[in-house]
């Protein structure tokens, strides 16, 4: 099964992937690729709360999660992968292992720094660079909070 | 109640669902001022809601109420409060919590937090009942 969703989304499991593109595609594996969490099993309980009954959740470093990508989509779960940040997801794209796939924006808020290119949307100059070296290792990169939202291209995104 | 201060209410939730809570908590039962009060993680990072919620859980003890039990609104109380029991947190705030909270704010966390469950629970009803 592909994996059916790869998001850089600040807050990782929250409603928005939880309700708004769960509800679509019904992942039943979250798989949270973040280097701070894998060592913090207080946390991780945290965002377990957010899983839905039936489907689970696992944490990973971006090395690990690189290495299990074609094991998650040998997998008959329907996973769906989750980064805090472009540079986490960059990580795991890196080497072309996600080529072919595609990555979605989802949620990155102001901070100083950050300009806004849409209303969940804020990226520096490392952001956008990171983006472009993603589309560069051959997957498409676009922005959609929800999947009823319109996708904004890399284009846009890149300024 | 911990140093003698009544707990003050943080309703902390999606969109404009805390600031409506606290205008209609506030205008049913004339509760003082600051005796709750909303913050929304609306256009907000994890960590400036987080930021947010530290700066008001240090004026005193405060009962946070999320939407909730899950995502980003509980994750910051349940973090803003970790190791600190002078602060709780409640989810699946109502009305009905929220008003019972304004009228007993002074009891112990003790007695405050189990009141206030059984009161949101007992307050959802159908009409006509089904068992």
């Amino acid at each position: 099964m592909p994996i059916v969703l790869f998001r850089i989304d600040e807050r990782l499991i929250h409603g928005q992937v939880v309700v708004g593109w769960g509800g679509q595609l019904r992942p039943d594996l979250f798989v949270v690729v973040d280097a701070g969490l894998v060592s913090s099993e207080w946390e991780q309980e945290l965002y377990l709360l957010g899983v839905p009954e039936g489907a689970e959740a696992i944490f990973l470093s971006p090395p690990d999660a690189r290495a299990a990508l074609s094991d998650l989509k040998a997998s008959p779960k329907r996973a769906v992968l989750l980064t805090r940040d472009v540079a986490t997801m960059l990580m795991v794209a890196e080497g072309k292992a996600m080529e072919g796939e595609s990555v979605n924006l989802g949620g990155i808020h102001s901070q100083s720094g950050r300009e806004e290119v849409l209303p969940y949307l804020f990226l520096d100059e490392e952001d956008r660079q990171r983006l472009a070296e993603i589309a560069q290792e051959g997957v498409r990169v676009t922005a959609r909070d929800l999947p009823g939202s319109h996708e904004g291209p890399l284009s846009t995104l890149l300024g | 109640m911990s140093e003698g201060l009544p707990a003050r209410g943080i309703v902390l939730a999606h969109g404009g669902m805390a600031r409506g809570l606290v205008d209609a908590v506030t205008k049913i039962s004339g509760a003082e001022d600051g005796a709750v009060v909303a913050l929304s993680n609306e256009g907000k990072s994890p960590q400036t809601l987080q930021d947010e919620l530290a700066r008001l859980l240090d004026e005193g003890p405060a009962i946070v109420f999320t939407d909730l039990p899950s995502g980003s609104c509980a994750i910051a109380a349940r973090m803003g409060c970790r190791d600190h029991p002078r602060h709780a947190v409640v989810t699946g705030v109502n009305l009905p919590i929220l008003l019972d909270f304004v009228f007993n704010r002074h009891l112990p966390m003790n007695e405050l937090v189990p009141r206030l469950l059984s009161k949101g629970v007992g307050s959802v009803k159908s009409s006509p009942g089904y068992s």
